[in-house]
């Protein structure tokens, strides 16, 4: 039995280890080699996995983590800001698919239960195959990738009542009079659920979450964060309301909390890995006897489900005035039946709103339509768009004429600041009192305790993992500086950003000379020897105390300062081709020291040489006034010339 | 073709109403170096072998400022204390500049009226700037008759100003062409 089960898990690792990277390869996207994958050892191939059924029972948990993951995106602020994209594309998306369907359906001599149950499954697009594809052709920022996200929101939260309202169609109306006997209690719990999922949220998990934190255990924390997401959905279930409600809400709950992006990053793997295996008992579970029983109706099905999703996504896309090459990207994206089709098809299933022969055709097409949307966006990209290009600037000035701030970018802000003590406390604080927005990252519970009361952005976390700085926006920021106290950590960040994020700027704190020229080897744009500033600063006071006016002395500071650092980056250079790890440390911090001292004759450096000066005057008071005179006599002759 | 230099003055760009367009107006033009000095010196530390050497490749050069208390920003006359050195600019061996052509392009917060005896200014604009067309002459550089966008406190209509601007653009394009500069300005007037 037990090696079954290694079997099992073999083979569907296996798969997508395989799968994925050639459908990545074939611009096809993950989902879609999952899929493949699954097709491939499923039944009707290789037949290599047994029970894929209770597999992908398990599996489904994959969606309930991504819903947690969708909460923790939205914060309400967010969530507020896009309620018009949200509420309206989404909503009348969402209505008008459902209606199209339903009557279609109903003109086919379906039951209105059925037909409604089918039209809410198939108005749903899909999420994963989406995003992953806007995202592999980076057009997340577009018009129409803003859109589609917020239509994927909406569908995301219209997920839950979905869930909820599927139960009542079922077509033998005897169960209705046993479930209303037991609803009042049963809505009472619910809402006593709910109740404690927001308020525990707040005033349980959060200081939960800040105590293990504070452990500096990574693994306890992960345990912490999946021991929330299963617990919920445990505690979910137990009134019969849908565990993806619930992580949803505790998502959205813990969105505002310092601890958002290590939250992200620690289950995201866990979701993807579920989320593959799912989508691998997804592709095995394909009915292929079906679709060759009846290739023709399967055929027009799907065409149908594209044709319908598409022209009404269209049509929305003109309503609210999405510009016409981004409406086509926009409408070829979302036009899919998605994975939450299979959660609800199996759940309307239990429930017996749907039969068995309808439930397998129905998820047969919604699979199919997700394997044709990675192909419909490679005919927009190379049919469709390509008229639109020789339009170009009637596009771009359009471009420019939307209202920027309609859409938010979802991105927090363009400053990361690595290391919240005291140095980067400086830094934030001087860009917090100028409204830049600054996302802190910090692995120090008390200070980010402390910088809560002050209302700062902290979020919990190591930014040396390369998936933090991914959820905290490291892709769309515009300066990341790094403030810890560590200088071998600041080293191991420094590599890992300048390796990952090439576009950034990257503004790092240096311990020591030795450190600021390492520093500068590895690639950091600005450094900043965190000594020198308080050292100057100190030098000149000293200057003042022993008579020097207080103006020179501040001069003499400037000019120590960029002596200082032009000879600092010039060693840095001329030390690059030596490895300096080899090189005995403090003989080399000697001989440096020894040769800075030499060159430090400052007053050399300043060269005001006669500036502010008489001596030169006096000295040739004669040759001013002939001077003057010839200037004179040139000008004259000059405006003789013209 | 001429080589133009901007030395741009100006201590709060953010609230400026005519600079940050006219300024605007001629960053693309090749051949011409735009030499913001707050955004170069914020701590006003000006590096004057940097500064001097500006002035060696340039033939032109227009000093572009604010008229503030009837004179330049702070920082502008920090420039002229440093780098027009005795020696370089004037005095003993001082010929570096001699035959470069100097223009001011500024602003005035009061009307063309205000600049005349008859106006509460009391005087003419071009009396205002007597130190600047003195130094010229000191230094040897012709001074052309300034560019002057008047009456910023009471009109300044967007139209009005990137008319301005235009005109900013059109003379320093036309001086960076014209092999006699000073009776180029005068046609201008």
């Amino acid at each position: 039995m037990e090696h079954g089960v290694l079997f099992n898990i073999f083979i569907y690792l296996a798969a997508g280890v395989i799968a994925v990277p050639i459908a990545k390869r074939l611009g096809l996207g993950s989902v879609l080699g999952y899929l493949i994958a699954g097709v491939i050892v499923g039944p009707y191939a290789l037949s290599l996995i047994s029970n894929q059924e209770d597999v992908m029972h398990v599996a489904e948990f994959g969606v309930v983590m991504m819903l947690f993951l969708v909460g923790l995106e939205l914060r309400p602020a967010l969530l507020w800001q896009l309620k018009m994209p949200i509420l309206g594309t989404g909503g009348l998306q969402l209505c008008a698919t459902t209606l199209c369907i339903f009557l279609i359906l109903l003109a086919c001599d379906l039951a209105w239960q059925t037909a409604l149950a089918i039209g809410l499954i198939v108005a749903l697009s899909s999420t994963a195959i989406v995003l992953q594809n806007l995202q592999e052709r980076e057009l997340m920022k577009t018009e129409a990738g803003k859109n589609a996200f917020a239509v994927l929101l909406f569908q995301d939260i219209a997920v839950i009542p979905i869930l909820s309202l599927l139960p009542l169609l079922v077509i033998q109306d005897t169960a209705i009079v046993e479930s209303t006997t037991s609803g009042w209690l049963s809505a009472l719990m619910i809402a006593g659920v709910i109740a404690g999922i927001i308020i525990g949220g707040h005033f349980l998990v959060v200081p939960l979450l800040r105590i293990i934190a504070g452990s500096r255990s990574r693994e306890i924390f992960i345990a912490t964060a999946l021991a929330l997401v299963v617990g919920i959905a445990l505690a979910m279930e137990a009134v019969g309301l849908s565990a993806a409600l619930g992580t949803f809400l505790a998502g959205v709950v813990l969105a505002d909390s310092e601890y958002r992006h290590e939250l992200e990053s620690d289950i995201e793997p866990f979701k993807s890995l579920l989320l593959g295996i799912f989508f691998i008992s997804v592709g095995a579970s394909i009915d292929f006897t079906l679709l060759l029983e009846q290739p023709v109706l399967v055929a027009m099905l799907v065409t149908g489900l594209i044709a319908v999703k598409f022209i009404v996504l269209f049509i929305t896309g003109i309503v609210f005035k999405i510009q016409r090459s981004q409406n086509w990207l926009f409408s070829c994206a979302l036009a899919q039946g998605g994975e939450f089709a299979f959660v609800l098809t199996s759940f309307a299933l239990q429930r017996q709103v749907l039969d068995n022969e309808i439930a397998s055709l129905l998820v047969l097409v919604v699979t199919l339509s997700m394997v044709f949307t990675p192909l419909l966006l490679i005919i927009n990209d190379k049919i469709i768009a390509p008229t639109f290009k020789r339009k170009l600037p009637r596009d771009e000035s359009e471009n420019k004429a939307a209202p920027e701030h309609q859409i938010p970018d979802d991105t927090d802000s363009s400053v990361i600041i690595a290391g919240f003590g005291g140095f980067g406390q400086v830094v934030g604080r001087l860009l917090h009192g100028y409204h830049i927005n600054t996302t802190i990252l910090e692995n120090d519970v008390g200070q980010i305790e402390l910088l809560q009361q002050f209302k700062y952005k902290v979020f919990y976390g190591d930014a040396e993992q390369l998936n933090l700085l991914h959820a905290a926006g490291a892709d769309n920021a515009k300066l990341f500086i790094i403030a810890v106290e560590s200088a071998s950590r600041t080293k191991r960040i420094l590599i890992q950003v300048k390796k990952h994020f090439p576009h950034l700027n990257v503004l790092v704190r240096a311990t020591d000379r030795n450190h600021a020229q390492q520093l500068i080897r590895l690639g950091a744009d600005h450094v900043f020897r965190e000594s020198l500033d308080s050292g100057i600063s100190l030098g000149v006071e000293a200057l003042k105390a022993l008579g020097m006016r207080a103006n020179q002395a501040h001069r003499a500071g400037q000019v120590f300062r960029r002596h200082d650092e032009a000879v600092l980056h010039e060693e840095a250079k001329r030390m690059h081709d030596q490895e300096p790890e080899f090189v005995n440390r403090s003989l080399t911090e000697r001989r440096i020291l020894k040769k800075l001292l030499g060159l430090d004759a400052l007053t050399y450096y300043d060269n005001l040489n006669d500036a502010w000066s008489t001596e030169a005057h006096s000295n040739e008071e004669k040759n001013t006034v002939g001077n003057l005179a010839a200037a004179h006599k040139h000008n004259k002759s000059a405006s003789e010339q013209s | 073709m001429y080589k133009i230099l901007v030395l741009f003055a100006h201590p709060a760009l953010q609230k400026s109403i005519a600079h940050k367009s006219l300024f605007n107006a001629i960053q693309d033009i090749e051949g011409i170096t735009c030499h913001d000095l707050y955004d170069a010196y914020p701590d006003s530390f000006i590096n004057i072998k940097h500064e001097q050497q500006l002035l060696l490749n340039h033939d032109i050069i227009v000093l572009q400022f604010p008229l503030y208390w009837y004179s330049c920003p702070a920082i502008l006359k920090e420039w002229q204390d440093l780098v027009l050195e005795h020696g370089f600019a004037y005095g003993e061996h001082g010929d570096k500049l001699v035959g470069k052509k100097i223009m001011l392009a500024i602003s005035t917060g009061g009307s063309a009226n205000s600049y005349s005896t008859t106006g509460y200014n009391e005087h003419d604009i071009s009396q205002f700037l007597l130190p600047f067309s003195q130094m010229s002459k000191l230094c040897n550089l012709d001074y052309l008759s300034p560019f002057v966008v008047n009456d910023i406190h009471k009109r300044h209509d967007a139209a009005r100003i990137t008319r301005k601007s235009q005109e900013y653009r059109q003379l320093l394009l036309t001086l960076q062409q014209c092999d006699n500069p000073v009776t180029a300005r005068q046609e201008y007037n």
